[in-house]
């Protein structure tokens, strides 16, 4: 694994093509943080990970996708990204999409090694503390999927918003389990992924917290339009814009306005 | 059982809808995962013990041709006779010749997977045979007419109202007209009824949890004891199960029996664990006088040979099942076949065939639970996602659909006609937002609009706003 270079690690933001299309202020808010967390950041060209084919059994879109990724990113010290899912996508699934291609496979195993999830980058890697901020809220957080059992990301958030001093973190039930969104499943099976939303949002409710956090938009979004379409008040936002303070925009899926 | 996989979704908008199911489901879900947790908190080192499992059934995997024909050995030393079928259809034939050799009217049955696999009970039935199952939740839907919804509580879709009526249906006849509600009052009718059978009964059936190849045993866990009597009563003893629950030793089987239980049910160990090894010995108080074990392929083989090897391992405890939320939402009787949940969406696309159970497999939001608890380290979600890729492979997939990914594939690969196509989206998407009328024409979307709210968009890229001004953050 190359160490970083100097003491300012450079790092090659993937931003996600979710957060490019729906939020950008998710891309800003992690440059934000990355920026106080002492890093040189890159946003280099980019789309997608390659999920949607990746889980539609398409393997040879993925690998041309998976290929053009590594091309870009595999320059910098560390790859972050503000999504466990994508980063798992980056972190276990590359090196194993080509197995039987010998260069890619060393080039994706060293590229997983310098990929991160950007909360746990900065918990665990950086050290990052949240500089002095006040947000009198109460979180709840909701623990996706693949963050949490492709890459282990659990406590990361929370310390991360245990930082903030005048923020109240309760916890819902059955915070691990699934929300129901499944990428291209939630309108494959739309009626399924609405039951399980609604079992998601159940729980958060019942936390009446002011806010639900999570680390991937995805799971964000399919949580934010059911809880409009019931009329709850919860707002929606990434743990990044939360930690940045940039909330100034509006939740997930409201009027977001600029950044 | 002829599957039904190809309904899923329709059985899944039925059962989202089923009130008497839901509340079932909604009752067993819960339990079953507090207990599996309250089970695993006082084991000490349980990954230790989860590894040796798993390498219990590796090794064994490695070389099943070899424990098969010890297993086989040890059989005959003891008296009894080791069948081998390659499908359900020589499967059936097997039982329904030793049942007509020895002139059976009555079979009784404890539970069995793989006689469900088999399709025996339609088979027996035909054949003129009076067939009883023993195991209450099995007995509850043979009485309803339905498969199992759940490999090990075959009845758990159905509430306790259900059974009462049922029970009160099927019961007046034979002259118990009273309506039992509680508990203990339905268990003890079933166990009233159930004697006769039990005394009358020429053969016995049951499955196999386990095959221990030293002793030539086949081991059932249950915790009603019905298995016990359906192995000793009867004169003959047939077991249906199939290659790849064979285990070397003695000392393996109680290795990965600390897991079985524990996962799913959550007990300890079951109420009873039975070996029976042959039949009746000279001296013997009771047993049968015939043993015979029938050994199903059924695609198995194929299995071993390639890239599904790992469900093999498969111990069939039910904690995948347990664990999913689409399982949680839809319940077993949805997936159209023996098995359901995780496990079966993996196993029926390779017995029944990729087509006709093409949702299955894609059913399922990929996040990973069922193999967080599976005691056997299977990679569900990476299997799952294997059977898509030979769908896709194999064109099961939808010519819409496959098109669908090529096409986003190509642009994803043209960073720079991608960037400007994501900017029109952007830009259209946040027009669109607040205009139902228009986005309920989109395809998908009104799957998602149906039930939530469409979000809103910025209006512009994050790529294009960060060219714009990439130091904006600093
Ligand atoms: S796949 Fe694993 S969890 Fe599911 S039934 Fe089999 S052993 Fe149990």
């Amino acid at each position: 694994m190359n160490q970083p270079s100097s003491p300012r690690p450079s790092v090659g933001l993937l931003v996600t093509c979710l957060v490019d299309l729906l939020r950008p202020n998710i891309g800003f808010a992690a440059m934000k943080l990355l920026h106080e967390a002492g890093c040189d950041i890159e946003v280099p060209s980019q789309t997608c990970c390659g999920q949607p084919s990746y889980n539609s059994g398409d393997l040879e879109t993925t690998k041309n996708i998976a290929r053009q990724v590594i091309d870009q990113f595999e320059f910098f010290d560390y790859v972050v990204v503000p999504s466990g899912s994508c980063a798992g996508m980056l972190i276990k699934h590359y090196p194993k999409l080509f197995e039987a291609e010998p260069k890619y496979r060393n080039r994706a195993i060293e590229l997983a090694s310098r990929t991160r999830e950007l909360v746990s980058f900065l918990v665990d890697d950086i050290g990052y503390r949240v500089p002095a901020r006040r947000l009198n809220v109460r979180v709840t957080y909701h623990d996706s999927c693949a963050g949490l059992r492709e890459l282990g990301i659990k406590g990361e958030p929370r310390s991360l918003l245990e930082s903030i001093e005048t923020l109240e973190l309760t916890e819902m039930s059955d915070s691990e389990v699934c929300c129901g969104f499944g990428g291209t499943f939630c309108v494959k099976y739309g009626d399924i992924s609405a039951r399980m939303v609604s079992e998601k949002i159940a729980s958060i409710e019942a936390t009446s917290a002011d806010f639900v956090l999570g680390g991937d938009l995805g799971c964000l979004l399919n949580i934010a339009g059911c809880l409009s379409r019931v009329g709850s008040k919860i707002a929606v936002y990434h743990v990044a814009e939360v930690a940045s303070d940039m909330i100034a925009s509006g939740p997930i899926g409201k009027d977001a306005g600029s950044t | 059982m002829d599957s039904k996989a190809h309904k899923f979704r329709e059985n899944a908008k039925v059962a989202l809808l089923d009130p008497d199911l839901q509340r079932a489901l909604g009752k067993a879900r819960g339990g079953f995962v507090d207990a599996r947790t309250q089970a695993f908190s006082c084991l000490d080192r349980h990954a230790e013990i989860q590894d040796a499992a798993k390498q219990i059934k590796d090794h064994t995997l490695s070389v099943l041709d070899e424990y098969l024909v010890l297993f086989e050995k040890n059989v005959n030393k003891v008296g009894g006779k080791v069948h081998w079928a390659r499908t359900p259809a020589e499967a059936r034939k097997i039982v329904l010749d030793i049942c007509d050799d020895v002139d059976a009217r009555r079979i009784i049955k404890g539970k069995s997977m793989v006689s469900e696999e088999i399709a025996l009970n339609y088979a027996l039935e035909t054949a003129g045979y009076d067939v009883v199952e023993t195991d209450l939740g099995e007995y509850i839907i043979q009485l309803a007419g339905e498969p199992p919804s759940h490999i090990i509580a075959p009845a758990v879709h159905k509430t306790r109202q259900q059974i009462t009526d049922l029970f009160h249906k099927h019961h007046s006849r034979l002259g118990l007209k009273e309506r039992v509600t509680d508990i203990p009052d339905i268990v003890n009718e079933a166990r009233l009824v159930l004697r006769e059978a039990f005394l009358s009964a020429d053969v016995g059936i049951t499955g196999a949890n386990f095959l221990v190849a030293e002793t030539g045993s086949s081991v059932i866990v249950t915790n009603e004891g019905n298995g016990d009597l359906t192995n000793t009563l009867p004169g003959v003893h047939i077991v249906t199960t199939s290659i790849e629950k064979v285990i070397p030793t003695l000392e393996d089987l109680s290795g990965i029996l600390r897991l079985l239980a524990r996962n799913g049910t959550g007990q300890e160990i079951t109420s009873y664990t039975t070996l029976s090894t042959g039949p009746r010995r000279t001296g013997d108080k009771d047993g049968p006088s015939q043993y015979h074990v029938v050994l199903l392929d059924n695609g198995r083989s194929e299995m071993l040979a390639g890239e599904f090897k790992e469900m093999l391992r498969c111990i069939r405890c039910g904690a995948c099942l347990n664990h999913c939320p689409v399982y949680g939402a839809v319940g077993g009787h949805s997936y159209g076949w023996v098995y359901s949940g995780p496990m079966g969406a993996v196993l029926t696309p390779l017995m029944v065939g990729l087509d006709g159970t093409k949702d299955l497999p894609n059913a399922c939001t990929l996040n990973g639970r069922c193999a967080e608890v599976c005691p056997m380290s299977i990679p569900l979600p990476d299997l799952l996602r294997k059977i898509r890729v030979r769908q896709n492979e194999e064109r099961i997939t939808s010519v819409r659909a496959r098109w669908f990914m090529k096409a986003w594939g190509f642009l994803a690969c043209k960073p720079h006609l991608y960037g400007w196509c994501l900017r029109i989206l952007a830009w259209l998407l946040s027009w669109l937002w607040g205009k139902p009328h228009i986005l309920r024409l989109l395809p998908f979307v009104h799957e998602w609009t149906a039930t939530r709210e469409f979000p809103k968009s910025q209006g512009f890229t994050f790529q294009s706003a960060y060219r714009k001004a990439p130091n904006s953050h600093e």
